[in-house]
This record gives structure tokens, sequence and C-alpha cells, in this order.
């Protein structure tokens, strides 16, 4: 982790962390210029706390340029593709059956997503 | 601060609000990233997976809550499997790789001060101090916690989750992510079943509503119980890598 004196407390809740990656993406994306909105999709298998998120998020944007940013967080569901009957489909975390077969052999497609999806940066460039 | 887009800045803005009493128009556009935080983890666990797979090394993610008996169950486990080796991460201490050596292993401590997980860059330095001579299993023990470890690809080749009698039948429900990409998921601490009126058939029922196509095994690391199938299936696991 680089800059600022922050390092110390990037690791100590992992949202912290993965956090300030997604962060220091936005802040190069915006090429030293000044980010007014993120939206970041947390998938629920990624492990990660979307309060958390929001709390490092917090923790981390004063005194960059991403300061006063609005935090969009995009939450997906687990969603599987059926070896069986081929079904792809969604579902609450926890139940995993196809709902066509009821087959529970479902390959994961999608839910463990944690991405920087966009950026809003001032349109005055 | 601006009043118009209130991103915190007092850089010169360009609104499209003025002096025509139309509501202002957030003067921002959308700039299009799709970058993953986990993505520079992953670079190292593929990193890693490569290293493991020229040394010939088949590598188990052992996890779970803390006093699960992650390191009783590797005592146990290493002076069976005369080419294995382990590395164990804590917060603090050299407590658990001091345990594992007593029982005649190679055993490498990583502490992580106070992070609530092992990485794959962590793991990658551990490597470096590893001594792969004669070795073919390396059981890499994660930092206690249901949670946070879940999300690290450390580039092992099967993930296994231990849940103790002790915790409770519904852990797999609370905790489902750490459960749901779990190749094997070990009942440990069964001597203790009985006292505990541990209902075996809810937790395997819970388990299988998250994870329906993980093993499961049954182990007491106290008495000896379900050690051969626990080993049959790490050789197993080892020889089909």
């Amino acid at each position: 982790m680089d800059s600022d004196g922050k390092s110390d407390i990037v690791e100590s809740m992992h949202e912290l962390g993965l956090m300030n990656h997604l962060l220091q993406d936005a802040l190069a994306a915006a090429r030293g210029g000044p980010v007014c909105g993120l939206s970041v999709r947390v998938g629920p298998l990624s492990g990660v706390v979307v309060e958390a998120l929001q709390f490092a998020f917090e923790a981390l944007s004063p005194g960059s340029p991403a300061a006063g940013a609005t935090l969009t967080i995009l939450e997906t569901r687990p969603s599987f593709r059926c070896p069986d009957c081929q079904t792809r489909y969604e579902t609450p975390l926890g139940a995993y059956q196809c709902p066509a077969c009821g087959g529970t052999a479902g390959e994961l497609c999608g839910g463990n997503e944690l991405e920087l999806v966009s950026i809003e940066v001032p349109d005055h460039v | 601060m601006c009043d118009s887009c209130g991103c915190g800045h007092s850089h010169p803005h360009f609104h499209s609000a003025g002096s025509d009493h139309t509501p202002p128009v957030p003067a921002t556009r959308t700039v299009e990233v799709r970058t993953s935080a986990l993505a520079v983890n992953q670079r190292y666990a593929d990193e890693n997976r490569g290293w493991f797979r020229a040394k010939g090394l088949h590598v188990f993610n052992l996890l779970s809550s803390p006093g699960s008996g992650k390191t009783a169950l590797l005592e146990k486990t290493l002076p069976r499997l005369p080419h294995s080796a382990a590395m164990v991460g804590d917060l603090q201490t050299q407590r658990d790789a001091e345990r594992l050596r007593n029982s005649g292993a190679q055993a490498l401590q990583i502490t992580t001060g106070a992070t609530c997980h092992l990485d794959a860059h962590m793991v990658a330095h551990a490597l470096e101090r590893l001594n792969t001579d004669g070795v073919n299993i390396l059981f890499i023990e994660n930092v206690g916690n249901l949670v946070c470890p879940a999300s690290y690809d450390l580039g092992e080749a099967k993930r296994i989750v231990l849940l103790s009698v002790t915790e409770g039948e519904d852990k797999p429900l609370k905790y489902p992510v750490i459960f749901q990409k779990a190749d094997l998921v070990l009942l440990t601490k069964m001597d203790l079943a009985a006292a505990v009126e541990f209902n075996r058939e809810a937790a395997v029922a819970h388990l299988r509503a998250v994870a329906p196509n993980a093993a499961v095994l049954d182990v007491s690391s106290k008495t000896g119980e379900g050690m051969e199938a626990w080993l049959a299936w790490l050789e197993s696991s080892a020889a089909g890598a």
C-alpha cells in the first residue's frame, strides 16, 4: 500500500485493503483529477461486507481527489448454470437448486464480483 | 464544496445550471473502469499455483473459525505423511509452528500482525523460506476466521473447511461463503459429539444447502476416528491433482 500514512490501517479489516485497491484504481482512471463518484459491483460470494466497504471508503477517501465522492454499491446475486438442463439462474445466497430441474450441481458463474465498474468525473475537461 | 455535483472540490465547474431556473444538472461524465479489487491477489495466487506445479507440490488451504482444531489435526496428520510440510498463519506468536515442528515436520509461521487472513503475497514470501526437498504436500493453515480468508485464493489445489461439533450445526448457513468454496468439509472433534448433542444430520443438511458438492468427513484428532479416511482423501486428491 502506498501514500499518506493510512497504510497502518488498510489491512486491519480486509475491506480496508480491498477498498484501497478500488480507490487507487479510481484515482488512476481519473489521471490525477477529481473523482465525484465510484460504482462498485459486489457479489455476495466475494466475502465482503457492504457496510464495511462503505466505512472503509469513508476512512480512506478524505484528503484524496475522491474526497466527498459518492460510493454506489451494485449488489449482484449468485448465478449458476445447470450442467443437467443448461438453465442459467440466479438464486439468493444459500439456495442453489436449479429451478427448472431441481439439480444441485450448478456451476457458479457469478456472485464473486468485487470490481470497480466506473467512476464519475467532472465534465469540464 | 461544489453545490451542484457535491464532489467536495473547489475546482472550477461548468455546470449547466445557469440563470434559466432549470434544476442543476450534475455535470459529470462516466468513465468505465472494470478493475477487480482482488486482481493483485489473483496475480500472486496464479504465480504461486505455477510455482507449486513446477515443484510438484499439492497444496491444501485449511480454513475454519479459531479453535476448531486445525493445528491439532495437522499435528496428527503430518507424521503420517512423511513428505508433507505446513505453513501456519496467525496474527501473533510462533506457537502453532512450534507445535507442528514438535511433530517432526517442517513448519513455518506467518505472523500477519493485524491482518485477519492470509493473502497470496504473504504466502509467496513464506515460500522463500520453505525447503521443498522431498516435499510433495503442503498444508497452509489459514488465520482462524470464517469470513475474510474466503476471499483470498492462495494458489492452493483444494480448500478444506473445518467445522467442529462444538460450534453449532448452523454455521454453514451463517457463514455460507467460506463453506460454498470448500472442496472438503471436515466435521472435527467428533469425540465430543455426544457431549454437546451434536446433530450431524442437521449440520450436513445445512452444509448441503450452501455446498451441495463438497465432500464431508468426520474426524477426531484426539481418538484418531476418521483419520484413515482423511489420509486417503488427501492422498487421492494429491494423486489426482
